[in-house]
């Protein structure tokens, strides 16, 4: 070993035994960085219920479970009921998984079981890409200008009101957003179908379409289910496309080209305007209600596909 | 036989076709979208527009402010999104079979399927009403709020991605434990944590919900922090809804700048995310 | 005596309750290459792993013991400090992805921020490359990244990269097994050129390896030492019953 190196090597050790505690305290400090990380993310969501549930305490108080149930929505005479709200929100969100679950579903099966490469899968799923980054605010801009003149026509032809806004326009617009998640979940849940099964199916003969009915669909059943719920999840709290085109009328539609108003958007509406504790304190209290749907609906879908995940 | 098999080849042909059909409709919109926004938009944007302030309908003003508000708001919620979201990350991954890793994981799932809307109440309770005012800061803390989720979870996964090896190596050449994360198996998913956070910023870009109550708009400049701001999209939906042709011309020019900024943002996550990969 | 670099006595290693190594002792002359020997599963990786105190990184870990290396227990110490002066290689090679080669030498000193003149490390990165005799093959290479060397020669990085740490030993576990018979005799002929200047402890379970690069060998069985001596000795003469019938091929 030569001299530069002893020399070299001891000036080393020297500084390390100095490091020795330095490094102890730097390691616990690093650790509680962690974990005081961890507990802070976990209290910005815990507190966002805590303070919803306060902020609504007033209205809770006051309406009970009536709030639900009751459909007058009347700041004037400090009267609120959610009922209007919760059917604008559960109807255009249905509408708007019904339209979208064939075109979801068929891109998620031509894309995984068709077309595995290509120009045209590439621009299939460079448009999904695209559709998935629009901003809402953008979709909603669009379907008020584009969208809601032909909704118009069409309601002239059929002998409606020709409002252009209401249940349908926000159905038709929520449905083209939430395409792209949904076609992604179908994907996934397809995916989730073991390949030798498939292999099985055509071995056997069958078609195509055959192995789709008769061994994709019903194995992954549940992870449909739960794709649905978890689309859903992402339609029902949707806000700003849906304020633009949904007319805004606090009352309960009465066919599917009525205006009415979504739980998101009566929040985004009124609340600046909200004169009142109780008129604040109602609309919390929507807050509150789509927090804990987004829960539920969340969890359940998260478990089925943690579960359908684990099983493959 | 022969001809139960031909109806079965039909059922399948049929079947081929309507997929295909339903697939390629879903372009359909997208290119109606698109090609509104860009028809109307691109008339608009110039140098006097993205440079010059609003003014009153019939004059021809810009949107300067929503572009500078739009990046503050951006930028202070990167400020605070980024390291809280990356050590609770790097906490899931390091602590994985405690307790509290997997409250922390459920609870980001929860956060990530809140509605954006009540964010914004919830910031409007915790802020505007402290400070008696709309502000930027309150629209930044929402929109935080709504990155934590992704940028948590993409620093996850990352992070299992990188083999256990490297971990090793570093702790063998008696590298202290917190050095070996910041500085070895960190740096080793940085590829993943940054295309995540750039993800994140390009998804809350277009949030105009959760800064309805919080920062509010504004027609002025404004760079204080606790006073209330403009964004883009914020400046879309004022303009849109507005009765004012001369407004709605302008937000689809809005429009376009931030359908552009939104795309930029995604292609340059497409670009992190393969060129800049670590081959381990 | 004072020869002896490492002394393992009375030294048990245990996961939870599961005893994997079972009072072990042994004496490591300085400057030799020591192989240790056994089927798979017998311990020797954990016993590596005890030696630059890794095997207390699994969570339910736990030894009993002494290890002396130069009569100090390691076990009294910072483990960052034993694990700076014992250095691992192990058996994939993991250099460094995101550094270049002259930084992945360096990285130990880099990461434990140990200051350097340009000129010490540079020194420092040419010394060890050319011990680990990579040195002619990258030398005009150092900014690049390690992943794109050949396995052979990511094996040797990782060799210099130990190196570059001066260590009073070098641990080798399984170095050789994913390398191709011509990457695995150019790591044989590097130990016994490195033995001048470090003890070196080689885990494998090939045996002709045991015999051609070590001066020592240990046999390991169940978490048992079963023998130790110069590797001439327990080779043509074993005196365990076990250790013949390893190594003529019987069991492991
Ligand atoms: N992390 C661990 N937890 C529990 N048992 C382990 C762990 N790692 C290794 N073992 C057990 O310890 C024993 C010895 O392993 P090891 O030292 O790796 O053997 P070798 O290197 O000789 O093949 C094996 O029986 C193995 O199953
Ligand atoms: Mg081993």
């Amino acid at each position: 070993m030569t001299q530069a190196e002893i020399s070299c090597k001891d000036y080393r050790l020297k500084n390390l035994d100095k490091q020795g505690s330095s490094i102890t305290r730097k390691e616990t400090l690093f650790r509680f960085f962690l974990v005081t990380a961890a507990i802070t993310s976990v209290s910005i969501v815990m507190g966002i219920f805590i303070s919803l549930l306060f902020g609504s305490w007033k209205s809770i108080n006051e309406f009970g479970l009536n709030f639900i149930w009751s459909s007058a929505w009347n700041p004037a005479a400090r009267q609120f009921g959610a009922l209007p709200f919760i059917i604008g929100t559960l109807s255009t969100s249905f509408l708007a998984l019904l339209i979208s679950i064939p075109f979801s579903f068929a891109s998620a099966i031509y894309l995984s079981l068709y077309l595995k490469s290509g120009w045209l899968s590439g621009l299939l799923k460079f448009s999904v890409e695209l559709l998935a980054g629009i901003p809402s605010i953008i979709y909603g801009f669009w379907g008020l200008f584009v969208l809601v003149p032909i909704v118009r026509s069409i309601e002239i032809k059929l002998g409606f009101i020709p409002y252009g806004v209401g249940v349908a326009t926000a159905s038709i617009i929520l449905a083209i957003m939430i395409i792209p998640f949904a076609s992604s979940m179908a994907s996934e849940v397809i995916k989730l179908v073991p390949q030798d099964l498939k292999e099985a199916g055509f071995a056997m003969g069958a078609t195509r379409f055959e192995v789709i009915k008769n061994i994709i669909l019903p194995y992954a059943s549940g992870g449909i289910f739960s794709g649905i719920l978890l689309a859903f999840g992402r339609a029902f709290g949707e806000t700003m496309a849906v304020t633009m085109v949904i007319g805004n009328s606090n009352i309960i539609p009465k066919n599917i080209f009525s205006p009415a108003n979504s739980m998101a958007s009566v929040i985004a509406n009124e609340f600046t305007e909200a004169r009142g504790d109780l008129y604040l304190s109602s609309l919390i209290e929507i807050g509150l209600l789509l927090f804990i749907i987004s829960f539920i609906v969340n969890a359940i879908g998260n478990r089925i596909m943690k579960r359908m995940t684990v099983k493959k | 036989m022969e001809k139960r098999l031909k109806i079965r080849q039909i059922q399948d042909k049929l079947f081929t076709v309507i997929v295909a059909l339903f697939s390629i409709a879903i372009i359909l919109p997208l290119f109606f979208i698109i090609f509104y926004i860009v028809r109307n938009g691109a008339a608009e944007i110039n140098w006097h527009f993205i440079t010059s302030l609003p003014k009153p309908v019939g004059e021809t003003g810009g949107i300067s402010n929503a572009i500078v508000g739009t990046t503050e708001l951006i930028g202070i919620a990167a400020l605070i999104a980024i390291p809280l979201a990356l050590f609770t990350g790097i906490y899931m991954k390091e602590f994985e079979k405690s307790k509290l890793a997997a409250v922390v994981s459920s609870l980001t799932d929860l956060l990530q399927g809140v509605p954006s809307i009540v964010i914004g109440i919830v910031c409007y309770l915790w802020i505007v009403l402290p400070l008696r005012s709309f502000s930027a800061l309150s629209g930044s803390v929402a929109l935080a709020i709504m990155m934590l989720p992704m940028i948590i979870k993409s620093t996850y996964h990352s992070l299992k991605l990188v083999p256990d090896s490297l971990k090793e190596a570093s702790l063998a050449l008696g590298t202290p434990y917190y050095r070996t994360v910041m500085k070895v198996i960190v740096p080793a998913a940085s590829s993943g944590i940054i295309t995540g956070i750039i993800l994140s910023i390009s998804r809350v870009a277009g949030e105009t919900a959760p800064l309805l109550f919080t920062a509010f708009g504004n027609p002025f400049m404004n760079l204080n922090v606790t006073k209330p701001v403009n964004s883009l999209p914020l400046l879309i939906f004022n303009y849109a809804t507005s009765p004012f042709s001369d407004w709605q011309k302008q937000a689809w020019g809005a429009s376009l700048i931030l359908i552009i900024m939104v795309s930029a943002l995604n292609l340059l996550s497409k670009i992190m995310e393969h060129k800049w990969k670590t081959t381990y | 005596m004072e020869n002896d670099i490492l002394k393992i006595e009375n030294f048990y290693a245990y996961y939870d309750t599961i005893c994997i190594l079972n009072n072990i002792n042994l004496k490591f002359k300085k400057n030799r290459a020591i192989s240790i020997l056994g089927p798979s599963g017998c311990g020797k990786t954990t016993l590596l792993r005890c030696i630059n105190r890794m095997h207390e990184l699994a969570d339910e870990a736990f030894v009993k013991g002494k290890i002396l290396l130069s009569d100090k227990d390691i076990y009294a110490t910072e483990p960052m400090l034993i694990r700076r002066r014992i250095g691992m290689v192990f058996q994939n090679p993991n250099p460094f992805p995101t550094m270049n080669i002259y930084n992945n030498v360096i990285a130990g000193y880099k990461l434990n921020s140990i200051k350097l003149k340009r000129s010490e490390s540079d020194k420092i990165v040419e010394e060890s490359l050319i011990k680990a005799d990579l040195w002619e093959q990258v030398r005009d290479n150092l900014y690049k990244r390690g992943t794109f060397l050949s396995g052979g020669q990511q094996q040797r990085l990782c060799i210099a990269r130990a190196l570059a740490m001066k260590p009073d030993i070098l641990l080798l576990d399984e170095a050789t097994a994913s390398l191709d018979p011509k990457a695995t005799s150019n790591i044989e002929k590097l130990i016994h050129q490195l033995k001048h200047s470090v003890t070196i402890i080689v885990v494998t379970h090939n045996i002709a390896q045991a015999a051609r690069v070590s001066d020592y060998t240990a046999f390991l069985y169940s978490g048992e030492l079963i023998e130790f001596g110069k590797t001439g000795d327990l080779f043509t003469t074993p005196k365990d019953k076990r250790t013949e019938e390893y190594l003529t091929g019987k069991f492991g």
